[in-house]
């Protein structure tokens, strides 16, 4: 059988070093199938997040051969393995151990956005009604899995560390989720502007080119938001008409 | 003596998926407060896998349902061992707890006229399961995640809980430790509700991820109570078999439920071949009529590959002990045939089922499109679990509830494709508004601190044993998960599983032998090792119950005793922890069912 030399990132917040781990590989492996391998047999206590290893659950986030991935959707063959692999922790959070960084400031910038609120109910069963292709436009956002590979590239969070004033790509996305989202009457673009610092964002589109669910991050969900927060703060013929019309 | 953080709650829920999340909510807005614990990070949980859907008997697309047809349906698929009163509660309430999601943001795929769109799945009789594509559980865990992180629910991630502590009869605590720093972690409570999920880690082939070790099921044994139906596992009949690295991913249900069929590799669609006698009325019994039921046509019959789980992975197994199987040891699993029936069919495939699209594309390098899929069993889930009360979810020890997969007694012998997700809505809601009510009626219990001091020191054993026998967690759990898969699989035999019964003691020994290198911090050594007694514990339980039940019924088929036993389907088989530390197993007669039950099973035969 074949073996691979894959060069993983150990050690913890005080410092590390990669070693280098030899494994056997077999055919349709994924990176996450060797670093299983490697724990297994040479390193126990080798430190790595994963869950559903099918690319639902956005668990095993990590930078292999210096770019952001799932490693249970990165396929051996799809490497070149004659030289080594390397596989290091996502760089934009703070580190743990090996492969695992702290990615709990993003459940605290979740909890900044304002939450669904939906339009009464259309019927008086308590139900709505509401056409497919009204669904379909927001589906894409709602394919997000939380990997927040989309973070770790956003230099917004990882040179310039704005995460008290930015909540990053993925949860635009979630905002965009809400904002479009067929029932829903809450007004987000104050936050937006303010708390979600949405006007760090300059359109690298960096965040859509890592995403694994293949949201259009950029032109789909942050663009349109950014509209919406210029239509309402910005644009002095919108204020004008908007004086003059009546409230709906 | 180590030292460890105390943590207070009104209400600990251990769990963080479907009904752990959902049993927080409830809990929450009955005004006590809550803890969640979460052994991942919050949102990963196996809910996120879930394909298919959720069963609701919503009639949107067929007026004709209602929730006496679930009801029924459910008690057929579980051959009658189901806690009927469960049964009847979990259809009767699952289509306002569906409705409730859209009310928290859940988007579901539409029917022409706006409403719920609904799909067929096996063993349902009429489309029942709303659905959003092939990513349902993506869409409930998400839109309970967001909705349970507005409500001031402490959450505690990546944190596992390693045994339970009692005042008296009553549970009063939870100890455990964090994943990220592993320090110890002791949670006071009134009222505790177990909701970890299954036990597909005691299998070699699953779709269950690292997380299923069984906890919640071998937590509630140690803390005294009964567990139920423990011999039912039910191996999902389509996983992936190849490559290797992929073996046991979930194919859902969805494909079939889309016009999916299942071939050998003679071609020929073997599940026209062996419709059982309880389903023969309902299941078509040509290619022609299978299609126009998938294309929602009301006069026909379902396809006989949607009949229930357990009987479609035995045809599946037959196919490929018969050396009729796919290359891989799998069969075929076709939706690529459609293309003949309708126009632009790869487009309604990518559409219809995304992930499974992708799933397939990215690891299999197989266009689902035009391809057909290799596919066998995977262990999927387990219908037995905690013993719980009917209506308030409470297991036999005051104070601990058990909701979702943890639970027995919703599905009998064999759950309903659709039934999970909707089990977990109806009884975690259902647990968590009963476990608020019992803390808010109960003062706060005295913490036995030498309970605490020799569980942590337990726990810390792997990493001071350095003996000659000393051995990696790894191995003893692949030990493991080959022996359950070998002996106590699919189909069964009395000497196997006995031989499996020594086999686990024998693994119990190593297991205390077992060391781990390294520290405390984030070591998946230590966590491995710590989780082999829930496997041991809950294997055991397994094979006792298996071999206790003399019959073939359900996902559990005996070759030794192939037929059903109409004595054996009046009870259930119940184990519990005895005075002397053993395993203690007994039948446990069904509950009378309610006249009016009775005759709604009666009427829908």
């Amino acid at each position: 059988m074949k073996t691979a030399t894959f060069k993983i990132w150990r050690g913890d917040a005080k410092g590390g070093k990669f070693v280098d781990y030899s494994t056997e590989v077999s055919e349709g492996m994924v990176v996450l199938d060797a670093v299983h391998q490697i724990q297994a047999k040479q390193a126990n206590d080798l430190a790595c997040r994963w869950n559903c290893k099918a690319g639902k659950c956005g668990s095993c986030s990590a930078e292999v051969n210096g770019l952001p991935r799932l490693m249970c959707m990165t396929r051996l063959n799809d490497l070149p393995l004659d030289k080594p692999v390397t596989i290091e922790p996502m760089k934009a959070f703070p580190h743990v151990k090996d492969l695992v960084t702290d990615v709990s400031w993003n459940f605290h910038a979740k909890k900044k956005i304002k939450p669904f609120k939906p339009r009464p109910p259309d019927t008086p069963d308590g139900t709505w009604r509401m056409a497919q292709s009204d669904v379909d436009r927001v589906q894409e956002f709602r394919k997000c899995i939380e990997c927040f590979l989309c973070q770790n590239v956003c230099h917004v969070l990882r040179e310039h560390k704005l995460h008290d004033e930015f909540i990053g790509p993925r949860f635009f996305v979630q905002v965009a989720a809400l904002e479009m989202h067929p029932l829903d009457i809450e007004d987000r673009t104050e936050e937006l502007k303010q708390a979600h610092g949405i006007g760090y964002c300059n359109i690298t589109k960096c965040c859509t080119k890592v995403c694994p669910e293949g949201i259009t991050i950029t032109d789909n969900a942050i663009i349109p938001l950014k509209e919406r927060v210029v239509d309402n703060f910005y644009d002095p013929l919108g204020r004008w008409v908007k004086l003059f019309r009546p409230k709906t | 003596m180590p030292e460890y953080q105390t943590f207070e709650h009104d209400v600990l829920v251990i769990g963080a998926g479907g009904a752990g999340l959902r049993a927080a909510i409830e809990a929450s807005a009955a005004g006590v407060t809550v803890g969640i614990v979460c052994k991942s990070l919050l949102g990963k949980a196996h809910t996120v896998m879930a394909e298919g859907g959720v069963a609701a008997a919503l009639a949107n697309v067929d007026e004709r349902d209602n929730w006496k047809v679930h009801f029924a349906d459910t008690m057929r698929g579980g051959q009658y061992l189901n806690n009927w009163r469960m049964a009847e509660l979990h259809a009767k309430e699952a289509p306002d707890r569906v409705r409730e999601l859209e009310a928290w943001g859940a988007l579901f795929d539409r029917t022409k006229d706006g409403r719920i769109l609904q799909r067929n799945f096996g063993g349902h009789k009429y489309p029942r399961l709303a659905h959003v594509g092939d990513r349902t559980g993506l869409e409930m865990i998400r839109t309970l995640q967001d909705h349970g992180v507005h409500r001031g629910i402490d959450v505690h991630m990546e944190c596992t809980v390693i045994t339970l502590l009692k005042d008296g009869d009553r549970v009063v605590g939870a100890f455990g430790y964090d994943r990220e720093r592993g320090r110890f972690r002791l949670f006071k409570a009134r009222a505790f509700v177990l909701a970890t999920g299954g036990i597909g880690r005691a299998y070699k082939i699953t779709s269950n991820s690292w997380e299923y070790t069984g906890d919640g099921q071998a937590l509630a044994y140690h803390a005294g109570a009964e567990l139920m139906d423990m011999e039912f596992v039910q191996f999902h009949p389509t996983g992936m078999v190849w490559p290797p690295s992929v073996q046991g991913i979930l194919v859902t249900e969805g494909v079939r439920g889309e016009g999916g069929v299942l071939q050998n590799k003679e071609g020929k669609r073997f599940m026209f071949d062996d419709i059982p006698e309880l389903y023969k009325n309902q299941t078509a019994d040509n290619p022609e009529e299978g299609w126009r039921y998938c294309q929602g046509d009301k006069e026909a019959r379902r396809p006989p590959e949607l009949l229930t789980r357990d009987h479609v992975a035995r045809c599946i197994v037959r196919e490929i002990k018969a050396g009729r199987g796919s290359p891989h040891d799998g069969v075929f699993l076709d939706i690529s045939w459609i293309k003949e029936k309708i126009p632009k069919a790869a487009e309604h495939i990518k559409k219809k089922l995304p992930s499974m699209y992708h799933q397939f594309k990215q690891l299999a390098d197989i266009d689902i499109t035009q391809e057909p899929m290799e596919v066998g069993p995977t262990t999927h889930y387990i219908m037995g679990g905690v013993r719980v009360d009917g209506d308030t979810q409470m297991s036999t020890v005051p104070g601990l509830f058990a909701a979702g997969e943890v639970a027995a007694g919703l599905h009998g012998a064999n759950r309903l494709g659709g039934n999970s997700l909707s089990d977990l809505l109806v009884f975690g809601q259902r647990a968590g508004k009963f476990a608020a009510q019992f803390a808010k009626e109960q003062g706060a219990g005295e913490i036995n601190v030498a309970q605490v001091e020799q569980a942590a020191q337990r726990a810390l054993e792997p990493f001071e044993r350095n003996g000659a026998n000393a051995e990696g967690p790894y191995q003893i759990q692949h030990a493991l998960q080959e022996m359950m898969q070998d002996l106590v699989g699919i189909v069964r035999k009395e000497d196997e599983m006995l031989r499996a019964l020594e086999g686990l003691q024998k693994l119990r020994k190593r297991g205390g032998q077992v060391a781990v290198p390294g520290n405390r911090e984030y070591n998946p050594g230590w966590h491995t090792a710590l989780d082999l007694d829930n496997l041991l514990t809950v294997s055991e339980a397994i094979a006792r119950a298996a071999v206790e039940r003399k019959e073939s019924r359900g996902a559990h088929f005996r070759e030794d005793y192939p037929d059903k036993d109409a004595a054996a389907g009046k009870f259930n088989i119940v184990v519990r922890k005895g005075t002397d530390g053993s395993m203690q197993v007994r039948r446990q007669p069904l509950s009378e069912m309610p006249a009016e039950l009775k005759q709604i099973i009666e009427e829908m035969k």
